[in-house]
């Protein structure tokens, strides 16, 4: 159930105040344990609820705010069939925000709250999205790598312990991987095409490939809050495999479209079986991550404005409701 | 914020996949009435073809049991085993039952 209309009925964090709190955490771990799934109105400690709703909001906002550097070629897109697809792709961006919300709002937040923070610069998104589109390139790019990561991101969340979670991030999934195949095939076009065609797509690659790799956290000894989301099944497999992974299988194809990833560390390591890859610059995504990306300001500026500008839409929408309501109970009377 | 005292109500939406097939829960949406409702279920949840029909009923409208009470509301049907086909042993040799 994704209501929070319910909380009416559920008494039982009430009830459970008398009796011993450990006796039900303890519960709570063996049904994680037990690959059961958590659902909205089932007990849960309050810290498991608050980073559900810490990851799912920031998870929503990065949907959100990740409409914008695509949105930004909508009128610019090369043909009319790529104006539709970019149209529909950022359209399940914004769609994707909308369902992690109510994922978000079983757990006892209101999304206007949460809308509210992103908007007041309060929460945190993902970091990717403060970076530019200056070509049509970075529109593959973004599809090919961003969307890439994402669903190495967002594959293990499907089975996340928290079912409303889970269902979403199944749903999201299935959309997700049109994102990264239109981005890949605008790449293969260029690198394709003529030579500036070739420079151009380089380039894209150039600019979100290590951005692409900072998606997926701070390395294993440095993120906060990993073992503890581990152990409550939230997170399956730590930051480092899930971009070791993404390396692995992205490098090959970036060697299929003939692009030279930008790492000159980079080599396949035959007794690993993995590629080996240089140092991430986690100044660089800190300075982002506290606001001083190349384009935080403008996210955060363009929700802004495109909230206040649709105020006038939302409270007419709601004066209809109103008046309709109103015509319906004088009907009846 | 002044708007959020005015949050606009919250439905659940059911869709049923093709005709023959039942509703089935896909998420909530916020409305301001059931109109809007149907159309933004439409627009979030049916993008690719994924339903014939769509219910949206208010959230605060669905009576549900309490995941607490589940033992104690669910216990009278835990020992009737007998409800169930395989409970009877019936010989091979007798067929189609």
């Amino acid at each position: 159930m994704y209501t929070q209309g319910l909380d009416a009925l559920g008494k039982d964090c009430l009830r459970d105040e008398a009796q011993d709190g450990a006796a039900l955490e303890s519960r709570f771990q063996s049904r994680v344990d037990a690959e059961e799934k958590i659902e909205a109105k089932d007990w849960m400690p309050e810290a498991y609820r608050r980073t559900l709703i810490r990851q799912i909001s920031q998870h929503a906002h990065s949907e959100v705010v990740g409409m914008l550097p695509e949105g930004n070629w909508i009128t610019r897109a090369p043909s009319l069939l790529r104006k539709a697809i970019l149209i529909a792709k950022v359209q399940d961006e914004g769609g994707h925000g909308a369902y992690l919300y109510s994922a978000a709002e079983t757990l006892g937040v209101s999304r206007d709250q949460l809308v509210d923070q992103l908007l007041k610069g309060k929460a945190k998104y993902s970091s990717i999205f403060n970076y530019p589109t200056p070509t049509w390139a970075d529109v593959g790019a973004i599809g090919w790598l961003v969307d890439g990561a994402a669903i190495m991101n967002q594959i293990p969340l499907c089975r996340c312990s928290y079912g409303p979670y889970a269902r979403a991030m199944v749903r999201i999934c299935k959309e997700e991987s049109f994102h990264q195949r239109q981005g890949y095939e605008i790449m293969m076009r260029l690198a394709r095409g003529t030579e500036s065609q070739r420079a151009m797509a380089q380039a894209a690659l150039d600019r979100w490939w290590w951005p692409s790799l900072m998606m997926f956290g701070p390395s294993d000894s440095e993120s906060k809050h990993s073992a503890q989301s581990m152990r409550w099944k939230i997170k399956r497999f730590s930051n480092d495999e899930l971009r070791q992974k993404f390396i692995d299988t992205t490098v090959p194809q970036a060697d299929y479209l003939g692009l030279k990833v930008p790492d000159p560390e980079l080599r396949w390591d035959d007794n690993a079986g993995h590629y080996r890859f240089g140092p991430i610059d986690w100044n660089e995504f800190e300075q982002v991550l506290q606001g001083h990306g190349p384009c935080n300001r403008e996210r955060l500026e363009a929700r802004r404005r495109a909230h206040d500008e649709g105020l006038w839409v939302r409270e007419a929408a709601a004066a209809w409701a109103a008046k309709r309501e109103a015509a319906g109970r004088t009907r009846a009377a | 914020m002044t708007e959020s005292s005015k949050e606009w109500p919250l439905y659940e939406i059911f869709i049923r996949a093709k005709s023959g097939l039942d509703h089935k829960h896909v998420g909530s949406l916020h409305a301001t009435d059931a109109s809007m409702a149907l159309e933004h279920a439409r627009d979030l949840y049916t993008r690719r073809q994924e339903g014939v029909s769509i219910w949206a009923v208010r959230s605060t409208d669905i009576v549900a049991s309490d995941p607490a009470d589940a033992d104690a509301f669910f216990e009278p049907a835990r020992d009737k085993v007998y409800r169930h086909p395989t409970f009877y042993d019936i010989p091979d040799e007798v067929k189609t039952l």
